[in-house]
């Protein structure tokens, strides 16, 4: 018991607070800069040793002064204020500064307040599983910091932390009615600052040589599929990204142009669900050649599904395609004479052998397999292709002979431009793995590929893969396969080893459920979720209903959990009440107003030989009720030894 | 009977005769928001709007976990007071202008510790008090005493935000618990011993002429009448001794509002009266009181000043 301001904040409970703030803050020196890392790392340390020696906390005006080079540092790092990785750098900065004017419990309220907020923070750079697992813990402690500010010096650490831990797991019922039937809306509210979906790897809008292949070396899942049927055959699994039609004689660029579109399906269209991770890009990677599209998208000039808005995070889209199809048999002579372009006077080599095949043979077929057979005689695919010089393309054909796909589709193109046939690069992705626990098929960045597209009489464009060509086992096996070894491939896709591949396809199966199931819980899910409760067409009304009725239940639990009480009888009562029963199995009944000493005498002069046991008792009894200390094992003894 | 009297009577029911152990039901425990849960809730509403407009499926998790353990937080501030038994305790008589403590004793007898439970008699002075799983706790209340006469003990605020602070759980008591508040004593002169005339009334408890024995002493005892050389004998292993007189003049104080100077309040006159009783037990005299309606035989000890300072205090005139 002591008498103490209401506010007023223990010395033992602040470095709580230091391991709370350390544990939210800390996850975030991976990405920020290494300077404000430092920098909140020695004003930790500073506060600490503040609160070590006990002295007192620096003056207002250090503060401000300290805050103010911060917050002048993330504003030259990364000129704003308040964009999403400024603004995270300045939580954590007003983080560390927060520790070192902790005086009042209010105090220690506001950084257990910013350390839930940073806790939200940290999703914007990830929501796997093991980032899921850590906020969990560091919610723990912080819930346990906030509880060991309230609960005074009289509090134990280790209740503290068990107290904290039991309320964190009686909450998560609650998120988990909420998350299910809490009203979705579809973000974004408001306009996201520039750098909101930063740093996300994937196929740009231009080519240049080079450019898939630094792609390649990723192994991160560009998207997954999931078929309706079986997953076509590997060779047929070209999905299609921007197409790009523009030379300047280095860079492949798409046109801008709208064009037309007369797509005719030869084949039944195939179904299939496609999760595409967030890219910041609009088009949607479909198999050649779309035919059913999601409701908000529509299909590019040059067939690339495109979506209404650029894909900023993991979205799923149902989509058809037929695998055999006529893509513009009919085509604008604008678009056709684009296609046949080339600066003029670059790549002069060039233009003499595709002048020679095609005196040769005008057929422009022939000429494709004149193209396709020299890349198969003296090529090489390689991830590491020497540096090419001003004409690239000839340099590539006459020269170093070894490149990856995107020099073979820009040599192939150039080669057919040069012949008069109209042609143009097609980049996407090419193959998959299935992963056999799930079924799903994984297509990562490595599986990243281009192509060429050229334009026939009566044919339309018709896909030519170049690279097919050279390296016939990277359109049927995959890269893995098609390159040499020691090629520059991240280590994850080359694992051969059986136990090893099986290990990593259950770990993305459960990543993939994860994403599925959880990341992508959103409102078509929750319509779905609604429609198997029985309420197909629920509107909000319903489902706010259904919300209160799931928290309603909850909490009745809860409070009953909470105001049961079960009266327990005082230990030696429940003994006493035990000898009674001895008492009782010898016809001897203990009236109410009687006292246990009246009643010993009672049962001395009934039943002298048991009386004396039973006086035994009594006094155990007296001396364990009402005794300084409550000595029941000699209670026990002595009921025991009732004869 | 009006509404706002109906609700009140169903509100405050609990307002029992007060003597008796109570044990807070959920109808004796309020509960509301402190002003960091109202941050809190803030705080939780722009996450929210965060985690939509980033599409954060984690921080939508997150936001919920947060709102269920502000939820949990509720029961279990709630839960901190509920079943929490008071049993009134006693209070010890002071001189007004001191400091009463009343003494209330709170029992746990639930398997969990209850802490962080704040009582407050009055706005300022808050007593922070904790209980251990299945113990039980003395707290004394702290209020100041203004005048003399009964103090009851006012309405006592039973509050606490443990765990979580978002929520602040309180409960009125209202033990039916009084102390005594003697008038503040004024230190004056004593008045000049009027001596009762010999072979008058006998008191055999403290008379100054005829040895009677001994006896142990007691910390109100003057150290004139130890007995030095009776105590200093089993070198000096047993408490010191005081000699007993039997009968004989003796000096007697008749401490009388009289006395006093008329033209001074009453209340002044009374302080004053108390001072001179301190005073005359320090002196170990024998002393009485006389006040209107009242008169106290002449006497000494402990008893006897409890005696004159409880008819002070309560004096009506």
């Amino acid at each position: 018991m002591s008498t103490a301001a209401p506010n007023a904040l223990d010395h033992r409970a602040v470095p709580w607070l230091f391991v709370a703030a350390l544990a939210t803050v800390a996850p975030h020196f991976e990405h920020q800069p290494t300077w404000l890392s430092v920098i909140t790392g020695l004003l930790f340390a500073w506060a600490a040793w503040f609160w070590w020696r006990d002295e007192r906390l620096p003056g207002r005006w250090l503060l401000i002064f300290i805050v103010a080079l911060g917050s002048t540092g993330i504003y030259i790092e990364y000129r704003t204020l308040f964009g999403r990785d400024a603004g995270v750098s300045m939580l954590v900065l007003f983080m560390a500064m927060k520790l070192l004017e902790i005086k009042s419990r209010r105090d220690g309220v506001v950084v257990v307040t910013l350390g839930y907020f940073l806790l939200l923070t940290h999703y914007f750079y990830s929501q796997s599983i093991p980032t899921g697992l850590w906020l969990l813990a560091t919610m723990w402690i912080v819930t346990a910091t906030l509880i060991r500010l309230h609960g005074g010096s009289a509090s134990q650490s280790r209740y503290t932390l068990r107290y904290g831990l039991q309320l964190c797991l009686q909450a998560i019922p609650f998120m988990l009615v909420l998350y299910l039937l809490f009203p979705r809306v579809t973000g974004p509210l408001w306009g996201l600052p520039q750098d909101a979906h930063a740093g996300r790897t994937g196929l740009s809008e231009s080519m240049t040589p080079g450019s898939i292949a630094s792609l390649a070396q990723s192994s991160e899942i560009a998207f997954r599929v999931r078929f309706e049927g079986d997953i076509p055959g590997k060779e047929k699994l070209y999905w299609r990204g921007p197409v790009l039609d523009q030379f300047d004689g280095s860079t492949w660029r798409p046109s801008l142009g709208r064009q037309a579109v007369r797509l005719e399906a030869i084949s039944a269209p195939i179904n299939y669900e496609t999760t595409l991770e967030a890219h910041n890009q609009r088009w949607l990677l479909s198999l050649d050649a779309p035919t059913g599209l999601p409701p908000d998208s529509t299909l590019g000039g040059t067939m690339t599904a495109l979506n209404r808005q650029p894909v900023t995070y993991r979205q799923r889209f149902n989509l058809a395609s037929s695998l055999d199809y006529r893509f513009n048999v009919q085509e604008e002579a604008a678009v056709l004479q684009r296609n046949k372009h080339v600066p003029a006077g670059s790549n002069p080599q060039s233009r003499q052998l595709a002048v020679n095949w095609l005196s040769r043979s005008p057929d422009p077929e022939a000429v494709i397999e004149q193209a396709l057979a020299l890349f198969g005689r003296e090529f090489f695919y390689t991830l590491q292709p020497p540096l090419l010089g001003e004409n690239s393309v000839d340099d590539f054909l006459f020269r170093t002979r070894r490149g990856f796909c995107e020099h073979y589709a820009a040599a192939f193109v150039v080669l057919m431009r040069h012949a008069g046939i109209p042609a143009r690069v097609v980049t996407g992705y090419q193959g998959g793995e299935r992963n056999p626990v799930d079924g799903y098929l994984v297509v990562r960045q490595s599986d990243a590929h281009a192509w060429a597209e050229v334009w026939l009489e009566g044919r339309g464009w018709v896909r030519v893969d170049p690279t097919a060509a050279v390296s016939p086992s990277r359109i049927e096996s995959g890269i893995a396969d098609a390159l040499p070894v020691g090629e520059p491939l991240p280590a994850l896709i080359q694992i051969r080893t059986n136990w090893l591949r099986g290990l990593r396809h259950r770990w993305e199966a459960i990543n993939n459920a994860w994403n599925q199931q959880v990341i992508g819980y959103d409102l078509q899910r929750q319509r779905e979720l609604l429609a198997s409760l029985g309420l197909p067409h629920a509107d909000w009304q319903q489902l706010a209903g259904l919300l209160a009725l799931g928290i309603g239940a909850l909490l009745a639990v809860l409070t009953a959990w909470g105001l049961y009480h079960k009266t327990r009888p005082d230990p030696a009562l429940r003994l006493w009440h035990k000898a009674l029963r001895h008492l009782a199995r010898r016809k001897v009944n203990c009236a109410p107003w009687e006292t246990p000493l009246d009643l010993a005498r009672r049962v001395e002069q009934e039943q002298p030989d048991f009386g004396k046991a039973f006086r035994q008792v009594v006094t155990a009894y007296l001396a364990a009720r009402y005794g300084p200390d409550n000595d029941l094992q000699k209670l026990r003894d002595a009921i025991a030894q009732l004869p | 009977m009006g509404l706002v009297a109906t609700l009140k009577q169903q509100l405050f029911r609990w307002q029992s005769d007060g003597t008796a152990p109570v044990r807070l039901g959920q109808r004796r425990v309020f509960i509301l928001p402190t002003r960091a849960g109202l941050l809190f809730a803030l705080t939780l509403i722009v996450m929210l709007l965060g985690a939509i407009n980033y599409t954060l499926a984690l921080g939508h998790a997150l936001v919920f976990l947060l709102a269920g353990l502000g939820i949990t937080g509720m029961i279990h501030t709630f839960r901190n007071l509920h079943g929490l038994v008071i049993t009134p305790g006693r209070c010890e008589p002071v001189f007004a202008g001191e400091i009463a403590h009343f003494q209330l004793t709170l029992s746990n007898d639930r398997r969990t510790p209850r802490l962080a439970l704040e009582l407050a008699g009055e706005p300022a002075a808050i007593v922070d008090a904790s209980i251990e799983a299945g113990d039980s706790s003395k707290i004394a209340i702290p209020i100041h005493s203004r005048q003399r006469g009964w103090l009851e003990l006012p309405r006592i605020r039973l509050s606490t935000r443990y765990p979580l602070g978002l929520f602040v759980a309180w409960s009125y008591l209202q033990p039916s618990m009084r102390c005594l508040v003697y008038p503040q004593p004024i230190t004056s002169p004593l008045p000049s011993p009027s001596p009762t005339p010999a072979g008058g009334e006998h008191r055999g408890e403290a008379g100054q002429e005829d040895f009677a024995g001994f006896r142990n002493r007691q910390p109100a005892d003057s150290l004139r009448h130890v007995a030095w050389k009776a105590s200093a004998r089993d070198m000096g292993n047993r408490p010191l001794l005081i000699k007993q007189f039997a009968g004989g003049a003796q000096v007697e104080l008749q401490l009388d509002l009289q006395l006093t100077d008329p033209t001074l309040p009453l209340e002044i006159r009374l302080s004053q009266l108390a001072g001179w009783v301190l005073a005359a037990e320090a002196e170990n005299c024998s002393y009485g009181l006389r006040l209107p309606g009242v008169a106290i035989p002449a006497a000494n000890g402990t008893d006897q000043s409890r005696r004159c300072l409880e008819a002070l205090a309560l004096f009506q005139p």
